[in-house]
């Protein structure tokens, strides 16, 4: 090899390098950029959250969360999660069923309206439930109508003063509105790209459609639901706007643990609401890491079935 | 002949599978239940108002500081996150560096805390002795009880969207594109913005209409740190704690017809964005 040879190969080698990928410098600068941004809109907050909790003490701490009113925030949650979860979970499969396993029209009309809740603000999702259910409200004027449709539901209503809003049905209500499609849309793109083949193999060797569903479509599924039910139940546990505007917001009663956390706020007992606020922040540190697992369970199922059909 | 056979072969294959009936009838009756009928009521309720009524109440002045601060706080957080956005998303797929993984999975923590929480966590962070707050005020920067701090609170709850939209992305494009240009005399600059841009161009469109229409409807993290400075939202909650639903109502209705429309701009621009993605691979 001659030197000149050499002298040309070299530049050469340098600018395609430099044409495919930043140099140092700027590599180091976008890495410092994103992680100085999301550090300071991610992790301090976050850090805080904790350190503001415990600033009075681990004492204070376990005093706040042993409070009655805490409790039964606690439980109020817990119930309103436990109700949304799972009546959003079977909506989820019975929709992705429909539109994926079946052709039919107005399907894309079909997936917006189920898309809707999330592009409805949760003031307002609160408020449409207290115009069907509140005083001034469908139900409200069914209850003083002159002559009801049905007599005895009217008595029966009045009688024994059933209330949805600022009570816990109206709590539960507007947690499922909120909650509404998290489950469908992760169900839906997944089942469509997994097709009806395997289901039809299924029933033309003899399952029943329960079996089926229970022995091929569910095994295909479960991960995709999996995290559509850890997205669901974060968010049900954390709303606020929505369920803010149906509660009443009587202590003891008809609060949520944001809503808890808003009253300890309005207080000016910081430490309090800080200390309730680490709860919800724990779930948001445990949703993340299942989420993060369950990404990964499902991403080494794919690699599997890929390495078995080559 | 051929036609019938084949028209025979798809009714049977529909017939295959159980359940057509059962699951859509359950959807659109749980549909039109918990989302259809009660959306329905709001229009009902307006329809309260005369069309003068109606107008009145959604141009008094309250209302169009409300729709400026919330319009403008929501689009410049949504810029905001578009910027800094695409800078972490490209750093996560295509540098090594340590924690990765871990900062991968914080980026949704926006999606995962609750409102209520980011919203006192922010508030009492930039309030004049919070740690970010007492570094500002020498300058003379207040966040809390601001507009600046409607900014603020809407930027954090908007962050994910645009890493989430643009990083699958910047994952699928083909290394031999970038090859290509640079065996053609491109230079990383011009290889950037002629070639890598145009093609994440409808993700980042998207992500940012999507963060911007999660923004404009955002209450919670946004009602602590607020203080006067009120959002639309705000507005509609003041007037159903006097019980004035028929105006908080009218308010909602101009929220809602907003939301629609955005809806119907994001499904457009995902349906660009797939289109793209499609070309590029075929």
């Amino acid at each position: 090899m001659t030197p000149a040879a050499t002298t040309f190969q070299m530049p050469r080698r340098v600018a395609q390098s430099r044409s495919t990928t930043e140099s140092p410098f700027v590599r180091r600068l976008l890495i410092g950029v994103a992680l100085i941004f999301l550090s300071l809109f991610l992790v301090v907050p976050l850090v805080f959250v904790f350190a503001q909790a415990f600033a009075k003490g681990v004492g204070f701490y376990f005093h706040t969360l042993g409070d009655p009113n805490a409790w039964s925030a606690i439980k109020l949650t817990l119930l309103a999660a436990g109700i949304s979860v799972p009546l959003n979970c079977v909506f989820g499969i019975a929709a992705a069923w429909a539109i994926a396993k079946f052709d039919f029209r107005g399907k894309n009309i079909l997936l917006t309206l189920i898309d809707l809740p999330f592009s409805v603000s949760p003031v307002i999702s609160g408020l449409i439930y207290v115009l069907v259910f509140g005083a001034q409200g469908w139900l409200g004027h069914y209850r003083d109508a002159e002559q009801p449709w049905f007599l005895w539901l009217q008595n029966w209503l009045n009688e024994e003063n059933f209330k949805i809003i600022f009570a816990v049905p109206g709590i539960v209500l507007a947690t499922i509105f909120v909650t509404f499609p998290f489950v469908a849309r992760e169900l839906i793109p997944l089942m469509q790209a997994q097709g009806r083949s395997e289901e039809e193999a299924a029933r033309v060797l003899g399952a029943s459609g329960w079996q089926t569903f229970w022995r091929v479509t569910l095994p295909n599924i479960k991960w995709g639901l999996l995290y559509g039910v850890i997205l669901c139940n974060a968010r049900a546990m954390g709303e606020f706007g929505a369920v803010s505007v149906v509660s009443g917001h009587i202590r003891g009663q008809t609060n949520t643990i944001p809503l808890h956390i808003e009253a300890l706020y309005d207080d000016l007992n910081i430490a309090g609401a800080f200390a309730m606020a680490s709860l919800l922040a724990f779930l948001a540190l445990v949703t993340l890491g299942l989420k993060t697992w369950v990404e990964y369970q499902d991403a080494r199922q794919n690699t599997a079935e890929e390495k078995i059909s080559l | 002949m051929i036609s019938v056979a084949t028209k025979q072969i798809r009714t049977k294959r529909i017939r295959v599978l159980p359940g057509f009936r059962l699951t859509l009838g359950f959807t659109l009756f749980y549909l039109g239940l918990i989302v259809l009928i009660p959306l329905a009521a709001v229009f009902w309720k307006t329809s309260e108002l005369t069309w003068s009524e109606f107008w009145h109440v959604i141009t008094m002045p309250q209302a169009l500081a409300s729709y400026r601060l919330t319009f403008g706080a929501s689009f410049l957080a949504a810029l905001v996150n578009a910027v800094f956005g695409l800078i972490v998303a490209w750093v996560l797929v295509r540098y090594n560096f340590f924690g990765k993984k871990i900062v991968d999975a914080l980026v949704d923590l926006p999606f995962a805390l609750p409102t209520a929480v980011a919203g006192i966590t922010l508030a009492i962070l930039y309030s004049h002795n919070g740690w970010i707050g007492q570094l500002l005020e020498p300058l003379g920067i207040k966040v809390a009880n601001t507009r600046l701090g409607v900014f603020v609170a809407l930027t954090f709850i908007g962050l994910p969207f645009i890493v989430r939209t643009v990083q699958p992305v910047l994952e699928d494009l083909d290394p031999e594109l970038e090859e290509a240009a640079a065996s053609l005399g491109a230079n990383r600059w011009q290889i950037f913005w002629r070639v890598i841009f145009p093609m994440i161009s409808p993700a980042l469109l998207t992500g940012f209409a999507l963060a911007f229409a999660r923004a404009l409807g955002e209450y919670g993290s946004v009602i602590f740190i607020a203080g006067n400075a009120k959002i639309t939202p705000m507005l509609i909650m003041d007037e159903l704690d006097q019980f004035n639903y028929a105006k908080g109502t009218a308010l909602a209705v101009v929220m809602l017809v907003v939301s629609f429309v955005l809806l119907l701009t994001i499904n457009v621009l995902q349906w660009w964005t797939n289109r793209y993605n499609t070309t590029s691979l075929a």
